[in-house]
């Protein structure tokens, strides 16, 4: 009798131990709805195989929501998500308002030398990695080689301006429904100001000089918007002014735009034979530019980061550690080919023989690193960011200044007009929010 | 030659009601049947009908990636509840005001309304603090609570106005027979107002079940309803307006077939009183 009781007690110990040591931490993830993320909510197998101590509950909403939500939460404290997937816009500004959880502490095999240098610069807020990247891109043009031969030109690999202008002369077929050139027309900061601002790093051009004084009234402004109206009128799919990335992809996919200018991430797209019809077609080359040095190409990755209000710290840094990982970049490999497999944020991924055998590697990798976003345009700036500034305001300023571009790319007010009303609206929302003194 | 310029007028409004009410339904139906094209059709410029890839695959994927049914019985314990619970409280506020209105009735109907008149966004900051620390936040009750509030002044206004169309002299009468007021609202009112009290019922529900700003801002996961259902399937980049469709579709299916079987109801109540 006294051995069963003793039995009975230690058997409810070690249950009481057991279950303490498999006690189940739940943390929720935001993200958003992209091929990349929704992937990784398919391969959480392995992750619970290694850890299953973690229950991951999935947030998944657009991108704009997201944000909205993610800042609401984060502002408030409110400590609703323990891991969120944010930008490259966002971080720097959340990281010096100590929004974020540094991300120094994480394990070795994490391996942070092996994050590209041009991506960890940009989510790096005096010497804290702050998010970790999960994917990662630039920008450079893609184009139908089929057209190009048939047109007699050969674009280079690192074209400038004026050969970009005379591929899309030489490409254009209207009557066919081929254009020559399909660039991003939709407003918004994220839309075409996101493409017009590297446009005018190559140009020389410039938000802010260093005083932060806006700077549409100079020349490099008029010149980077002149030749981009024209461009886009003369060889540009219609109702150009209405095309964002999503639009401009369609067209790609179609085989209507004989070259487009956007982000590296579609690579995989335009060369998936079930997406495209045109997809052992399409050449890669870099963003052009002006000769003064600079490309136009921009930076941004996803990345993961750990809001300060979280109450699963130790268990949100382990996920993220597995989603960001070398080894996780593999297991994608292995389960649906290196074409999947997130580009743009490690270095060995591009040292890879399979991975820099597919036809966009190399130009993917070549267009990240040709961009710094501390040193995004010719002249000197006194903000960080390529295709962005990373202010808190930039965001709805690039907006509205975006559908002053947009409108004058739908000819409702001349390039002049438009430049004008940006410069005016600029300073005046550069001198509400004190910049300028 | 009457009878036959009479059937001639029928058959050309008919014709008119169904261009109308296809125009109308247009953006649904082409959701609809976005949802069974592939990715690549879905895109398709000038967009493709005969010659389109039809799949059942986006269903297959949706129901895999989302746990479908908790989203669903989310969306209707709220809708249902915040419906009830707005009721009770709107029936006895409307009969005070239809039967024994005051000096101010006009002018507290007025502001009722007035507080819809506000972008919700306008008061996210508070509210998304107050759900927090009374720890409303990501719970059924907590929405339940937030869709009666917002939709109570529209169930108000309805109810007032259905309750102003029954003559007063029938309660009167009610009350010589000595009915107590809980009995005169449950014996005489209600049943004469059944049909405005069931359409505004099915107006909230509507209302409820599509409001998406605080069902999207006040959840994560466990309370999240349809509405987060669908914008976990939008994505500004990328190709996914076939799965969207799917998701749209499959969120709006329950209230289109409430919709359709409750229509007459709907209509009568809507239309109550309108021709006296």
């Amino acid at each position: 009798m006294k051995m069963t009781y003793r039995a009975l007690l230690g058997a409810s110990v070690a249950a009481c131990l057991s279950g303490a040591a498999m006690a189940e931490t739940t943390i929720t993830v935001a993200t958003v709805n992209n091929g990349d993320m929704v992937r990784m909510q398919g391969l959480m197998d392995d992750f619970y195989a290694k850890h299953p101590d973690i229950k991951v509950e999935w947030v998944t909403l657009e991108e704009n929501i997201l944000r909205q939500n993610v800042t609401t939460d984060i502002a408030t404290g409110g400590g609703q998500y323990d891991v969120i997937t944010i930008g490259t816009y966002e971080v720097p500004i959340w990281g010096k308002q100590g929004w974020l959880e540094s991300l120094n502490d994480l394990p070795a095999d994490y391996d942070v030398d092996d994050l590209l240098p041009a991506i960890r610069g940009g989510l790096t807020v005096d010497g804290k990695l702050y998010a970790s990247p999960f994917y990662g891109e630039s920008s450079f043009v893609n184009y139908r080689k089929d057209l190009a031969e048939k047109a007699g030109i050969t674009i280079p690999d690192a074209p400038t301006w004026d050969d970009i202008k005379a591929a899309a002369a030489a490409m254009t077929d209207k009557d066919a429904g081929i254009y020559g050139i399909c660039l991003r027309g939709k407003a918004g900061w994220g839309e075409n100001m996101a493409f017009l601002t590297t446009m005018a790093n190559s140009y020389g051009a410039r938000w802010f000089d260093e005083n932060w004084v806006p700077q549409f009234d100079q020349p490099e402004w008029k010149a980077v918007m002149t030749d981009y109206v024209d461009m886009l009128t003369k060889y540009g799919p219609p109702g150009a002014s209405n095309n964002g990335y999503n639009e401009n992809l369609t067209l790609s996919l179609q085989g209507k735009c004989a070259m487009r200018m956007d982000a590296t991430v579609s690579a995989g797209s335009l060369t998936d034979p079930a997406q495209s019809e045109f997809a052992d077609k399409v050449g890669f080359a870099l963003a052009p530019d002006a000769g003064l040095g600079k490309r136009a190409n921009w930076l941004w990755a996803w990345s993961l980061a750990v809001p300060a209000s979280s109450d699963a710290k130790d268990a949100a840094k382990t996920f993220i550690n597995w989603a960001t990982n070398k080894d996780y970049i593999a297991l994608v490999a292995s389960k649906e080919g290196w074409r999947n497999a997130p580009p743009g944020t490690r270095t060995s991924l591009y040292a890879n023989p399979e991975y820099a055998a597919l036809p966009f590697a190399k130009m993917t990798i070549d267009s990240i690193n040709a961009a710094d976003p501390t040193k995004p345009t010719v002249k000197p700036v006194p903000y960080v960011g390529v295709q962005f500034v990373a202010i808190p305001e930039f965001a709805g300023l690039a907006t509205s200044v975006g559908e002053i571009f947009s409108a004058a790319l739908a000819g409702q007010k001349t390039v002049d007009e438009a430049l004008a009303e940006a410069q005016t609206l600029a300073v005046s929302e550069m001198t509400d929010a004190g910049y300028i003194k | 030659m009457a009878r036959a310029t009479s059937t001639r007028r029928k058959l050309l409004t008919t014709l008119a009601a169904w261009s109308v009410a296809l125009v109308i339904f247009f953006p649904v139906l082409w959701m609809i049947l976005t949802s069974f094209k592939t990715e690549v059709s879905a895109v398709a410029t000038p967009p493709e009908l005969l010659g389109a890839d039809w799949t059942l695959e986006n269903y297959a994927e949706v129901w895999q990636r989302s746990d479908y049914p908790r989203f669903f019985w989310n969306s209707v314990v709220i809708s249902i509840g915040s419906t009830l619970l707005g009721l009770a409280i709107a029936i006895p506020a409307a009969w005070s005001m239809a039967f024994v209105p005051g000096r101010k009735t006009k002018d507290l109907l007025m502001w009722m309304l007035s507080t819809k008149m506000m972008p919700a966004v306008g008061v996210l900051i508070p509210m998304y603090l107050l759900f927090q620390r009374l720890g409303l936040f990501d719970t059924k009750i907590g929405l339940v609570l937030a869709l009666m509030l917002m939709n109570l002044p529209i169930i108000v206004w309805m109810l007032y106005t259905y309750f102003k169309e029954i003559p007063a002299e029938i309660l009167e009468a009610a009350r010589m027979d000595g009915a107590g007021l809980w009995n005169e609202i449950l014996y005489v009112l209600t049943p004469m107002a059944l049909p405005g009290i069931a359409s505004t019922m099915l107006l909230n529900v509507i209302l409820a079940w599509n409001e998406a700003f605080w069902t999207i801002t006040l959840t994560t996961t466990k309370a999240a309803p349809l509405s987060a259902f669908i914008a976990s399937f939008s994505a500004p980049q990328g190709l996914f307006y076939a799965k969207l469709s799917a998701a749209s579709t499959m969120a709006i299916a329950p209230i289109l077939i409430l919709g359709w079987f409750s229509q007459k109801q709907l209509v009568r109540g809507l239309t109550f009183g309108a021709v006296k």
